[in-house]
Parts: C-alpha cells; structure tokens; sequence
C-alpha cells in the first residue's frame, strides 16, 4: 500500500467516526431528553424514594458528562445496556435475532442484485427501445411502491388466494420467499437505475468503440470493457443498500412476523424500552459506518486508479 | 463526469443516440392536480356515502364485484364504515403531510446548503459534517429513536421528515451555490458594495429556484411513503386522524377477508408518488443544463 493509499483511507476512516460520534451522541441526548425513565419504569403514582433508589440504580444520578462517558465506553466495548422489558442484555438479544434479518437481507438483496444488474444492463445498451423504457418504468414502480403494501398484496395473492406460500411467520425456505421478494423490490430499482447511467456512461467511452473497431464480440465489449468500468458505483450502492436494508427490514418483518431486529425494535418501541431502542439504533449506526468502510476499502483494491 | 462531456462532444460517434422526448412537466401536473382536487373537493359535494358504521354491511367488497353494491363503490370495513370515504379524507391528510413534510426538509436544507456554498471555510466544513453524518444514518433509525421518545404525532412526525430530508437538499443547493457564487454578476454585486444577506437572498437564490422547486418535488414523494410506512408501523398518524398510511395499517389484519381495504390506499400512493417523482424528475432535467443536452 502507498502512503497516499493510507492517507485516503485514513482520511475516510476520521470523517465517518465524526458521523459515527454524531449519531451515537444523538442517540444518547435522544435518550436523555426524553424525561424520567423511572416513570415509566414504575409507573407515574410510585413514591419518590423508590425513584430515588432506581435513578440510582441505573447511574441516572451522575453527571451527565459521566454518563456520555460510560456509554461512549460500552458502546466500544461491547456492552450496549439493558433491556427495561426484559431484564436481558441487549447485545444478546440484539444477536439473537439478527441471523434472522441477515437471512432476510442477503436473499432480498441477492435477488436484487441478479435482477437489477442484468435489467440495467439491457436498458443501457438498448438506450430507448422499449427494453429501455420497460426497464426504466419498473425501476420507477420499484421507487414509488411503498415496499409493505406490495408485500402485503403478494400475501393476498400467493397466500390467501392461492395458498402456495406461507403468509407469515419464518423456518422453512418456503417462509423466505415472498419476505425477501418484498424486500428485494426497492434496492432492485436502486440497482438497476444506477447501473444503466453507470454503464451508459462506459459505453460512450472511446475504448468502446476501439474494441468495436478491433472486432472484439459485442457481448465481450459490454461485460468485459464496459461493465468492469462501470462496476464501482454498483458495488457502492449494494453495499449502502444492503446495510439500510438491515435497519430497513422493520415494515417488511412487520408484515410477516419475521423474528427479526425491526420486530424486535417495534416491540421495545411499544413497551417504551427506550435502552433497547437505542441499542438497536446504536448498532445500526455501528454496522452502517462499517459498511461504508468497506466501500472505501473495495474501492481501492479494485480500482487501480485511487490506490 | 467526464463521460457526460465526451458524449455531448462526439454525439455522431455512438450508434444513434437517440433523443428521449421527455413528457412536459405539465402534462405530469394534470393528473396530480386531478387527484388533488378530487380528494378535495369531493367530500363537499355531498356525493360521498356516510362515513356511518353499519353492522348489517360490514365487509362489502368494491361495487362491481360480486356481492357489493354501488352504494358503496370501494366496499365496506369490518364496521360496515364506507372505504370511499375513508379513503378520500385520508388522502387529505396525505397530501398535506407530503407537502408541509417536503418543505420542513427544504426550508432548512436549502438554508445550509446556501451558508455553506456561499461562505465556504469553517462554515461549510462544519455544514458537510452535518450533511455526512446525517447521510451516515439510515432514515429508520432516527425515526424509531425519536418517535421511541416522543411518541407519535404531527409535530414529531414533521420532526422527522425533516431530519430525513434536509441533509440531501442542503448538498445539492451546496454544489449549485458554489458554482453561482463564481459568477461575475456575484462579482459586480460585491463591487457595487451589496450586503452578503442581500446577495445570499436576493440575487443567488433565485437563481436557485428552478433546482429546488425540484427537489421539493421529489420530497414530496420521499416524504409521502415515509409518512406512508410510519403510519403503517403505527409510529406515524394516530387515530382519529387517517391517512392513507394508517387505512394500510387496518387493512392489513382484514388481508384474508376484505383485501380492498388495504389495496386502494397503496394503489393511491404508488400512483400519486410515481407522477410526482416523474414530475420532479421532468423539472431537475429541465434546470441541469447538463441532463438537457443529452
């Protein structure tokens, strides 16, 4: 690796632990603004001693720089507090289930990407016929759906009427496929958009048409000299997609009962569990900087041109 | 950015780039102003069935199905209440939100956007601090931590899409600010000795308009589906108001028996969110000289 190799990467690695800070002091005022958690703990008629005692209890009663401190502490360390509804730690509730939302996240995406990537392609290099058009018009419809209401119709009609698919509810590969095709709809249109400017930009470069001039078969030309130049900001987008998806999943997982993080987070919303809330956001947060991480990282190994 | 230029300069190069008639922003306009309209002017016109439980009718499907009746053209719910109807006064509640949701987003994120281009220095690294932190952030997130605290209402909501929406405002209006202020009329104005305000507000902004009216247009779909998908969650719009959102969230326990209930107002937002973002998309083209010529 070349000195200006770490620099960049360096660089990058400041400017996302500043967004990282800012989103995990948000996360902590959020937390801290939002009134006596002993309330709603207790209930508003409990005595004032008994309040007391648990302020105490849960360290409410330090400075609130010790606090930011401590929280700070546990967040690199691992330790992301306790649950007020179920007397567990977080991080182990928050690993339990997240198998179930990667499952989730990498068949959709999958899906995702084996349709978007070819559909932008075909758009690209038919640039208005109707292949273009068609491609463009689903990758429209694909950004304009509200992602639950299409899943929940595809309950109606594969589930309800019918009956081939289970409409809720997770084990079986069959359980899988009408969550992962919902949640596979809007990185799809992501995808494909992005990769038909992506690859409309390649194909008017002048390597193009010199590896035209020399006889090179069409189908080479665009997968082989197009597409490899056009790859970058695809794989940015899978990636950035894949880790909204994972915080994204709450609606989806909502309409199928998938045990996952959103249900998990929609349940600590409505026991107003606010620890557990902000633990789930915290990691979110967490996993969504590293991912960007490793964008920069994959950049630079594939692109000879930023190294 | 370079592809972009190279096309523009060798257009005879390629195999007929063909040019794509864009439909003109004002044919996307019509329908949206039908939509609009209706749902506004239709509950006045005394057309609409009560909005009345009727236990002897629950469960009607849409009129030209097979056991409904046009008295009640969408159907009926699971307490005989009339779908049109629902579906027409949340539709209000729908735009409204799409709209003031879009422009709490703007109003801030143009703002920024500008103090950042124009000033440049410690105010804009400051600004793109904020603009990266917030784009760091999955909109999701913010959501559930601030709706987790506050509860669900109008006010958090707005919150909310405004949090979600400011951020990629405040950059685009960051990037065209920082283009106009090189101009030489900005120039001329420093030289003729114009206050920086009068500059910012009155000679830079407008020149900003047509790219933001854009992105508000945009927003407007943006914040549509998120109200959309909060409301669904429950952490949106709460009873007694509706929006097409929260007529999702009832319909989706009815799926197996009533499925109209729920498919209508989903219908409605892809349709509404889709003529939006064609109109936005149709305007930003108009405003980005760059788009134009392709």
């Amino acid at each position: 690796m070349k000195a200006s190799t770490i620099r960049r990467i360096g660089g990058r690695l400041a400017a996302l632990l500043a967004s990282l800070l800012i989103a995990l002091s948000m996360a902590f005022l959020l937390g801290r603004l939002s009134g006596d958690p002993t309330a709603t703990i207790l209930g508003p008629m409990a005595p004032e001693e008994q309040r007391i005692e648990l302020r105490h209890e849960l360290g409410l009663d330090r400075p609130l720089l010790v606090q930011y401190l401590d929280y700070l502490k546990g967040v690199f360390t691992g330790d992301l507090g306790q649950s007020l509804q179920f007397y567990q730690s977080n991080t182990s509730m928050i690993m339990d289930r997240l198998p179930f939302t990667l499952q989730l996240v990498a068949a959709g995406m999958a899906l995702a990407v084996l349709v978007g990537v070819p559909l932008g392609v075909l758009a690209a290099t038919r640039e208005g016929t109707w292949w273009d058009r068609a491609a463009s018009t689903l990758a429209l419809l694909g950004q304009s759906v509200p992602v639950f209401w299409f899943g929940m119709m595809l309950v109606v009609l594969f589930a309800v009427r019918l009956g081939w698919l289970p409409a809720g509810q997770s084990g079986t590969p069959a359980h899988l496929v009408l969550p992962a095709l919902t949640m596979s709809v809007y990185p799809m249109a992501q995808i494909a958009r992005l990769t038909r400017a992506s690859m409309s930009d390649a194909l008017a470069e002048p390597y193009i048409d010199s590896a035209r001039a020399r006889g090179i078969l069409r189908r080479r030309v665009v997968w082989r000299h197009a597409f490899k130049n056009a790859m970058m900001p695809i794989l940015t987008i899978v990636v950035l997609q894949t880790g909204i998806l994972l915080s994204g999943a709450v609606a989806v997982e909502y309409v199928y009962s998938w045990p996952g993080l959103g249900q998990l987070a929609l349940q600590a919303i409505q026991f107003r569990d606010f620890p557990l809330v902000q633990a789930i956001v915290v990691f979110g947060a967490l996993v969504f900087v590293l991912l960007n991480l490793l964008v920069d990282v994959i950049h630079s190994i594939v692109d000879p041109r930023v190294r | 950015m370079t592809a972009v230029t190279e096309v523009a300069l060798a257009p005879d190069v390629r195999p007929a780039a063909p040019k794509r008639r864009r439909t003109s922003a004002f044919w996307l306009a019509v329908p949206i102003a039908v939509i609009v309209v209706a749902v506004f002017v239709l509950p006045l016109t005394g057309l609409l069935p009560d909005t009345g439980q009727d236990l002897a009718a629950t469960r009607r499907p849409p009129g030209w199905l097979g056991g409904g009746s046009w008295s009640h053209p969408l159907g009926t719910d699971k307490l005989g209440q009339d779908v049109l109807t629902q579906f027409v006064s949340a539709g209000r509640l729908t735009i409204v939100i799409g709209l003031v949701g879009a422009f709490v987003a703007i109003g801030p994120g143009t703002l920024l956007g500008l103090l950042a281009g124009y000033f440049r220095g410690w105010v804009d690294r400051l600004i793109s601090i904020l603009i990266d932190a917030q784009l760091a952030l999955p909109f999701i997130l913010i959501a559930l931590a601030i709706i987790s605290n506050r509860g669900s209402s109008l006010p958090v909501l707005f919150l909310v899409l405004s949090l979600t929406g400011w951020a990629i405002c405040a950059r685009v209006t960051r990037s065209a600010t920082l283009a106009i202020r090189e101009r030489q009329f900005v120039l001329g104005l420093r030289a003729a000795g114009a206050s920086e305000a009068r500059i910012v507000f009155r000679h830079i902004l407008p020149n900003l308009a047509g790219t933001i009216v854009a992105l508000g247009t945009l927003q407007v779909g943006t914040a549509i589906l998120v109200e959309s998908a909060l409301s669904f969650l429950g952490l949106g719009v709460v009873p007694p108001m509706i929006s097409w959102g929260s007529l999702l969230a009832s319909g989706q326990n009815e799926l197996s028996q009533a499925w109209w209930i729920a498919f209508f107002p989903g219908l409605a937002i892809t349709v509404l969110v889709v003529l939006v973002n064609l109109l936005g998309d149709a305007l930003l083209t108009h405003h980005d000289p760059r788009k134009r010529q392709r």
